[in-house]
């Protein structure tokens, strides 16, 4: 012990109670830091809506389980929470479908290929996909929310041989705004899935169904009360397809959906998320029904 | 107080366990040895007529012989006479802003001329600080903030909080002057300081024109400072008038919470009383700004003129402004009776779902800085006398949650 004391009370000093909470791990991480990825496609779907692939600048690809989201971050515009909706078998092509509706999204929109964003995640619970194991499969969309189902509709269709029937009821504007349109036409074609499209408002040569897409639940093709149901859209289109699902006799504990909320940080630090007793950010944004059917019905919560 | 029992097994590794007392130049001392240990010592000091937190120079920048007056949407400073300098009851803010600051530069992003992104943060933590003077309250507070940010159990951290909570020593004093606006008996966090999360917990004495401080670690770093500076035993009657103290300190405070406040905001989602409140609620923000534990916050970017750099910052924002809920298409919570539930029923019921424990400490704050009075425990018992809409209930009884002082295992038996 030759150090001087005052060298050494300085030493003690920094044992403080906190210091016994704090590992080295706690700070060796910044979760708010993105990290740089690099456009490598740029695709056009919807006059407003568009799908980018990413390739990490450095380092391994993003894993990630359906539903889960990422925080893209645009060069002097700001971040925003925007689901992954590739397929999870291949993380190395990490996929965003984006509507432009704002500041951040209107700035994605005007990206191109070579251009670097920064990303964070992901974030958030997945679809339980494992719940539909041995049921039928009934997936509903309203608008963009196809493409935080898209990774669940692939992982459905990779455990295709667990399930019942699987069907997929889509809900769009017009026919000008069907996402994803060949693939849409690629599942309708398949033996092994049930596709409906509607619209709100019938252009051109459709011959399709119009309306809500809760009017399509009634088509049936799957057995209500031995049914896991994934939900994804406006929350008000949810809120209906629930409830009309529910009528079906679909039980309320497997019926998911994925809620949106104003999100500045993704992980339970801003509190911006907040729905209730949860944080969506990380509590959601798949909620089981059963667990939020409470405030779901109950306004400005 | 599980956490007491583990905070005394924790005490064998060369922290003395007893209590120690400290004259006014024994005060002194330990600020000289923190300064000298290269500590920026930050404490509770007079400005602007009132007691705010800041960087203190000596023990004289203390509020000495000053006492607050504090009610719903009262705030009044006195000076006086007396040795004391910790005769007041919670300063003006609370320790937040030394750990989570209001502004914060999360990171730096440059854009290269081929396009590329590299991106450098945050700002480098603080030196080495020493929170001088936490009141009880405000020390629950810290750690209800260590839940959100720096749970060991959780996914995530905040690393430049971790950084700022691990390198504060904090030095506790009990409350001896509760405010009227004070509820912390209720709540459990106070009058006087515990053991658990502060290196040392002081209580002050008045010995006739003189004040000594009572002095116990709670940390090997609690444990190094006061083995760095005179001090006695305390002696039996100092014990019997430290409990004095915090006898009377917990039997003067007139507000309360009732122990069922977290159910009756859970069953209050839909009630007339939220109409009544937003006749009131200006949706200032005053309440979460004041708060010691709301801890919410926005990001904003800022872009140098050529758009290559772009910066990032936190800062403070307010469940109760409508931009707080914005999602496209319109905010959620655009009435202001919603955005008052949601900041209610997130300090005191939600928080329990979320991290296991109020998001009140009870220091009083939110009374005290809302400029048309609103006071939470009023509300409480306001919607549980009302009953909810839904859910009906029995009122519940208000009684605190906690009665009388916290009795420690070696406190000599009264
Ligand atoms: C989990 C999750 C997954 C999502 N997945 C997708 C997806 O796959 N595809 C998709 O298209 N969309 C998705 N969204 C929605 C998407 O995040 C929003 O459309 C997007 O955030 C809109 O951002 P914007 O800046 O373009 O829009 P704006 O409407 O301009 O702004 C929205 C954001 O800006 C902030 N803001 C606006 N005005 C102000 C103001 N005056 N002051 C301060 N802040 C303000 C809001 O707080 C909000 O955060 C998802 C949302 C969530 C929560
Ligand atoms: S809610 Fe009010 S009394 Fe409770 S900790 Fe916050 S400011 Fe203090
Ligand atoms: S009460 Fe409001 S500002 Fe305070 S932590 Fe909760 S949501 Fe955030
Ligand atoms: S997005 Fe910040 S807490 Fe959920």
């Amino acid at each position: 012990m030759d150090t001087a004391p005052g060298a050494d009370l300085a030493a003690r000093l920094t044992q403080t109670a906190a210091a016994a909470r704090v590992p080295a791990s706690m700070t060796a991480l910044d979760p708010m830091r993105p990290r740089p990825f690099r456009i490598e496609r740029w695709q056009r779907d919807l006059s407003d809506t568009f799908t980018i692939d990413l390739a990490p600048l450095e380092g391994s690809p993003l894993t990630f389980r359906p539903g889960q989201f990422n925080m893209l971050y645009i060069h002097g515009a700001g971040e925003v929470p925007i689901s992954i909706s590739g397929d999870p078998e291949r993380p190395e092509r990490l996929i965003h479908t984006t509507r432009a509706v704002g500041q951040v999204t209107n700035a994605m929109k005007a990206l191109r290929v070579g251009d670097v964003i920064g990303v964070r995640g992901p974030f958030g619970t997945p679809w339980p996909v494992e719940a539909a194991d041995g049921h039928d499969v009934v997936i509903v969309a309203g608008g963009i929310g196809l493409a935080p189902l898209r990774p669940l509709i692939h992982a459905v269709l990779a455990r295709r041989g667990r399930l019942g029937n699987v069907v997929l009821l889509y809900g769009a504007r017009t026919p000008e705004d069907i996402l994803y349109r060949k693939q849409v036409s690629a599942w309708r074609g398949r033996f092994d899935m049930t596709v409906h499209v509607t619209v709100d408002r019938a252009t051109g040569r459709w011959s399709g169904p119009v309306g809500m897409v809760t009017k399509l639940i009634a088509r049936g093709g799957f057995d209500a009360r031995d049914t896991a149901a994934y939900v994804c859209g406006p929350e008000i289109m949810m809120r209906h397809v629930a409830q009309a699902l529910l009528d079906r006799g679909v039980a309320a504990e497997r019926l998911f959906l994925s809620m949106e909320r104003n999100m500045k940080c993704a992980i339970g630090f801003c509190g911006h998320c907040q729905w209730g007793p949860d944080f969506v950010c990380k509590d959601g944004p798949v909620f089981r029904y059963d667990r939020v059917a409470t405030r779901l019905a109950q306004s400005e919560v | 107080m599980t956490g007491e029992a583990h905070q005394h097994s924790g005490m064998t590794n060369g922290a003395a366990p007893g209590l120690v007392c400290l004259t006014d130049d024994g005060l002194a001392a330990l600020f000289a040895v923190l300064r000298e240990a290269g500590c920026e010592v930050i404490g509770p000091t007079v400005r602007d007529g009132a007691i705010v937190l800041a960087p203190l120079t000596s023990v004289d920048d203390l509020p000495r012989g000053w006492r607050d007056r504090q009610d719903a949407g009262h705030y009044r400073l006195a000076p006086g006479t007396g040795p004391a300098r910790f005769a007041h009851a919670v300063p003006a803010q609370g320790w937040k802003r030394f750990v989570h600051p209001p502004e914060a530069r999360l990171w730096t992003a440059r854009r290269d001329s081929d396009g590329d992104l590299s991106i450098e943060g945050p700002e480098a933590p603080p030196a080495p600080r020493a929170f001088l003077g936490v009141r009880p309250c405000d020390l629950a507070a810290l750690g209800v903030l260590d839940g959100v940010f720096a749970d060991p159990g959780a996914a995530h951290h905040d690393p430049a909080y971790a950084l700022r909570r691990r390198d504060a020593l904090v030095i506790a004093v009990s409350c001896g002057k509760p405010a009227a606006s004070c509820f912390c008996a209720a709540m459990g966090t106070g009058p006087a300081a515990g053991d658990t999360g502060a290196d040392v917990a002081l209580t002050e004495l008045v010995e006739g024109d003189r004040a000594v401080y009572l002095a116990r670690a709670g940390s090997p770093a609690g444990a190094a400072l006061l083995e760095a500076v005179p001090h006695t035993p305390a002696t039996d009657d100092h014990h019997t008038a430290r409990r004095a103290q915090a006898d009377a300190a917990a039997a003067a405070q007139v507000r309360a919470l009732p122990e069922a406040a977290s159910r009756i905001l859970a069953d209050a989602t839909e009630h007339a009383h939220w109409a009544d409140v937003a006749a009131r609620c200006l949706a200032c923000g005053s309440c979460t700004l004041s708060c010691p534990t709301c801890f919410c916050a926005t990001v904003e970017d800022s872009t140098s003129l050529d758009g290559a750099t772009a910066t990032r910052t936190r800062r403070w924002s307010s469940c109760f402004t409508e931009v707080f809920s914005y999602i496209h298409g319109g905010a959620v919570r655009e009435e202001r009776g919603a955005r008052y539930r949601q900041w209610i029923t997130h300090k005191l019921s939600s928080w329990h779902a979320q991290f296991g424990t109020s998001g009140c400490v009870g220091c009083g704050r939110c009374i005290t800085w809302c400029p048309v009075g609103i006071d939470i425990t009023a509300e409480v018992a306001a919607l549980a006398a009302d009953r909810p809409i839904r859910n009906r209930r029995a009122p519940a009884r208000l009684r605190p949650q906690h009665t009388g002082p916290r009795r420690r295992k070696d406190d000599p038996p009264a």
